[in-house]
């Protein structure tokens, strides 16, 4: 274990924990307006402010190159097949640019197209090693689960925002806790939540080379949602709290007339700040790949630089070797040569009478 | 030259990271493994920055006084003009999804050569620099000092990336290393830290006219030299013009073509191509170079030498340009060329085929077309008459090159052509993963092809030359087809080195091989003077004679 690692590995922890262990103790020492209304509100702030704010700092450096990474077979000869996945993977129109970007958002495309290398021994060939690459789609099933399921966790949260609770968000519900496994029912987003973040810190650990390349920003929102997630299961199933009054003061959050009803446990608390501190972070952080993914100019961008120039706005003139500086150093040489010339050797002045 | 270790050395790749943390861990300079610096006088040339003697092995670079500020005052208005780099910086979350993508890391087993690794050399010093966390929080924001080892790493490293992009095909956020490895160069290149196989082509190029430096009348001697070669073997004189006014069409290859072999062999497929058509074109001998190493530097020299081809078709009054095989030429007349030019040139017409009537749309603004485009265009409206017996003793195999595949598309034309020039069942793909958008680059791209290099040049090659030995083992192939002119230089001596069975060509050199000519000499060789199939033995006693 390098001290790199362990630096970037228990610091993050050490903080949720910490962070953790101050929503406990605060909501014990009655500071409950702290962590469930002051917290809450700037944190919302810090979100909205900072992701605006980094948006706007991107959009104000311009894309002076159209660079699309092309996957597919290009818009060229009109009797050259381009299927559907050359359209996407290659795309040659807005129309096609969307679905490429939809496909990108929604359905992980390129992690989808995710390979394994590894050098194995193969006494047939001289050299006595072989590369073999296959499919790997782990990494894609890990990431898609998670981002799925944190998705619709927080769309069921919208059960403590709404009053009366939005028909969706019950059908959401219904379908989420299917198996009526426990009571309360389990929800399966849950399950899925936890499940897809143990497996993307796992292969952060069990992977030498994520273990060396990983830094605290990769284990921080790890261990945080994985915090956000535990903390809620455990409201949920094992420690349940009065969940009228929690309702109470999420209501009151969003109608801004915030109230802290009593009964509601210290863990709830934790969990409500965890929450903050992951809105708080979003903006400052990697997890901002949200809106980034969409202004990525290597996929947002259709390939099509032969039918429309692409302006840079601040293309500025170079300066180049022009082909008269060519000519006139080699004047001579290309005459004799038999190259045509712009300017024939100075004729002799009797020619000229 | 330092002696590269035999291949059954190399390929056993150890893939364990070390025991120190990336950040503790300095660059080693082993002879082998990094390309030369550039000596001053091509600086000189081309009017760059801080022109100096220096050696990469040196313990002082001599670096300008406030190469610190250089640098950073660099990155700055890059951030400021690159939405790629600002945005490639912020949101990676490395998953590290490239990392085993990258040829440079498979051939290495070198972490910093992982592209997410490699960006991380960068990013370390744009948070330390320019994000409130790295400056409070230092290396626990994954942030740290801008030194002189830092700058060392960055040559290091920035040059083991050839630019091919396959990591930005994997990658769910569409960071591409190239983009950035080509701003991290032009950082380099600010403070006078160039590398001379690209400076010296670089400045070969603008002065002289293309990479290798030929003059104007050694250009005319090299491809008259390939004409005389078509007649010897063909019979059929293929005489080129050059810098001829009013032709309707001028074509600009690569150096590489008529430089050396195996390159030059594609060169007389041209010709005897254009000869077949009666295809009223011209060469230049100021736009001589299709490549352009200057793109390797910097954006600003990749303009610089780029604005040659439109220049010199405006000068001659052509109608349109047709351009060679070539992969990051293509990439530079794809992605970058009309938004170098700033318009589409108007002095040039929407390309259109003479020969077929076909108006190449696709090419309406940048107005220059693929030699493979018009070829497959050829063949489809039946107006080339092939024998492909041939190529009988070719069995192909075809390697996407990374720029042409990753950064325009072209996929099907060389395959069309291809299996129209080869008797059935002579073509046989590499596996699916390694060709394509997944292909593996070469090894020795943005003028990393030079001979000091060659160590890392062959770990680099080693996934490309692994998926030729697979087909090689299981089909009998015994060429390996390319569209560009650098592979075609560089390929070779990887074959050499994996796979000694495997020839290299480019697709026009098997055109020039298998296009009939009603007037032509009876064939008993090809364009490389080997035996035809069934030619054999002639030759055997020709030479008993």
């Amino acid at each position: 274990m390098t001290d790199f690692f362990k630096m970037h590995f228990f610091v993050p922890l050490a903080a949720v924990l910490g962070l953790m262990a101050m929503a406990y103790f605060g909501a014990q020492a009655h500071l409950e307006w702290v962590f469930g209304v002051a917290a809450p509100y700037l944190s919302i702030l810090l979100f909205f402010e900072g992701f605006l704010y980094k948006i706007v700092q991107w959009a104000r450096s311009p894309v002076p190159f159209r660079i699309p990474t092309t996957c597919g077979q290009n818009y060229s000869l009109p009797w050259i097949e381009r299927k559907l996945p050359d359209k996407l993977d290659n795309p040659n129109k807005f129309s096609e640019v969307v679905g490429r970007m939809a496909l990108e958002v929604l359905a992980f495309r390129s992690l989808f197209r995710n390979t394994r290398t590894e050098l194995r021994k193969h006494p047939d060939f001289p050299e006595g090693q072989k590369l073999v690459h296959w499919s790997y789609k782990w990494l894609w099933l890990g990431a898609i689960a998670f981002h799925y399921a944190f998705l619709l966790v927080i769309l069921r949260h919208l059960r403590f925002f709404s009053e009366p609770v939005w028909g969706f968000v019950q059908r959401l519900e219904t379908v989420d806790g299917f198996v009526q496994f426990y009571v309360p029912t389990v929800y399966l987003t849950g399950v899925a939540l936890v499940a897809a973040l143990l497996y993307l810190l796992y292969r952060r650990l069990a992977n030498p080379y994520l273990r060396y390349l990983s830094l605290a920003a990769d284990y921080f929102p790890l261990f945080l949602i994985l915090g956000i997630a535990l903390t809620g299961i455990t409201l949920r199933y094992f420690f349940r709290t009065d969940i009228t009054a929690v309702k109470q003061l999420a209501m009151g959050l969003v109608t801004l007339h915030p109230v802290v009803p009593a009964g509601i446990s210290p863990l709830f608390y934790v969990h409500l700040f965890l929450v903050s501190v992951l809105f708080a972070y979003f903006p400052f952080s990697k997890l901002m790949h949200l809106p980034g993914v969409f202004l990525s100019p290597t996929r947002n961008l259709a390939n099509n630089n032969r039918q429309r120039v692409h302006i840079n706005p601040w293309n500025y003139p170079v300066k180049f070797h022009t082909y008269m500086d060519q000519e006139n150093e080699y004047r001579e040489a290309m005459i004799e040569a038999g190259i045509p010339v712009e300017i024939p050797l100075a004729a002799p002045a009797e020619e000229e009478k | 030259m330092a002696k590269v270790p035999k291949p059954q050395e190399l390929a056993k790749v150890n893939y364990q990271p070390p025991a120190k943390g990336w950040m503790d861990v300095k660059p080693e300079f082993r002879p082998g493994t990094f390309v030369n610096a550039a000596q001053p006088k091509w600086l000189e040339m081309v009017n760059y920055p801080y022109p100096r003697a220096w050696a990469v092995t040196d313990e002082d670079w001599k670096l300008p006084e406030n190469w610190k500020e250089i640098i950073l005052q660099g990155m700055e208005d890059r951030l400021n003009r690159f939405r790629s780099l600002k945005l490639f910086f912020d949101i990676c979350v490395r998953c590290g999804a490239c990392a085993d993508k990258c040829h440079f890391f498979l051939g290495t087993g070198d972490p910093k050569n992982m592209p997410v690794m490699r960006a991380e050399l960068l990013r370390s010093v744009y948070k330390r620099y320019f994000k409130p966390a790295g400056k409070i929080l230092g290396e626990l924001a994954g942030a740290r000092d801008l030194t002189e080892d830092v700058i060392k790493e960055w040559f290091s490293y920035l040059h083991q990336c050839t630019e091919c992009r396959r990591c930005s095909v994997f990658c769910p956020y569409g960071i591409d290393m190239a983009d950035m490895t080509i701003l991290g160069r032009e950082l380099l290149s600010s403070i006078g830290i160039n590398i001379e196989w690209a400076m010296a082509s670089v400045a070969s190029c603008y002065t002289k006219g293309s990479h290798i430096g030929a003059t104007p009348q050694a250009f005319k001697d090299m491809i008259d030299f390939l004409a005389e070669e078509n007649e010897r073997i063909t019979g059929i004189a293929t005489p080129v013009t050059y810098n001829r006014k009013g032709a309707e069409i001028l074509f600009i290859t690569p150096s590489g073509d008529y430089f050396a072999d195996p390159g030059s062999y594609t060169m007389m497929g041209y010709l005897l191509l254009f000869k077949y058509l009666d295809l009223d074109y011209t060469m230049s001998t100021y736009a001589a170079e299709g490549g352009n190493f200057g793109y390797f530097i910097s954006h600003e020299m990749g303009k610089r030498l780029n604005m040659k081809m439109y220049e010199e078709a405006k000068r001659l009054g052509v109608k349109w340009i047709l351009g060679g095989e070539c992969g990051h030429m293509w990439r530079v007349c794809n992605q970058y060329m009309g938004t170098f030019y700033g318009e589409s040139p108007k002095f040039l017409e929407v390309p259109k085929s003479p020969i077929t009537g076909t108006v190449f749309e696709h090419a309406r603004a940048h107005k220059m077309v693929h030699i493979s485009e018009f070829t497959a265009d050829l063949i489809h409206h039946n107006k080339l008459k092939f024998d492909v017996s041939r190529n009988a003793h070719i069995k192909l195999t075809f390697h996407d090159s990374c720029n042409p595949a990753r950064a325009m598309g072209i996929y099907e034309e060389p395959r069309y052509i291809i299996r129209n020039v080869l008797p059935e069942g002579h073509f046989f793909e590499m596996p699916p993963n390694t060709i394509r958008e997944k292909t593996f680059c070469c090894g020795a791209g943005t003028a990393l092809n030079s001979d000091e290099f060659m160590e890392t040049r062959m770990k680099g090659g080693f996934p490309r030359a692994n998926a030729v030995r697979y087909v090689h083992e299981k089909y009998g192939v015994n060429h390996l087809g390319c569209i560009c002119a650098l592979d075609r230089a560089t390929l070779p001596p990887l074959m050499q080195y994996w796979v000694p069975e495997v020839d290299v060509t480019g697709i026009t050199e098997l055109v020039g091989n298998a296009l009939v000519f009603p007037d032509e000499i009876e064939r008993t060789t090809d364009l490389r003077d080997r035996p035809l199939v069934g030619f054999e033995e002639a030759e055997g006693e020709e030479e008993a004679e």
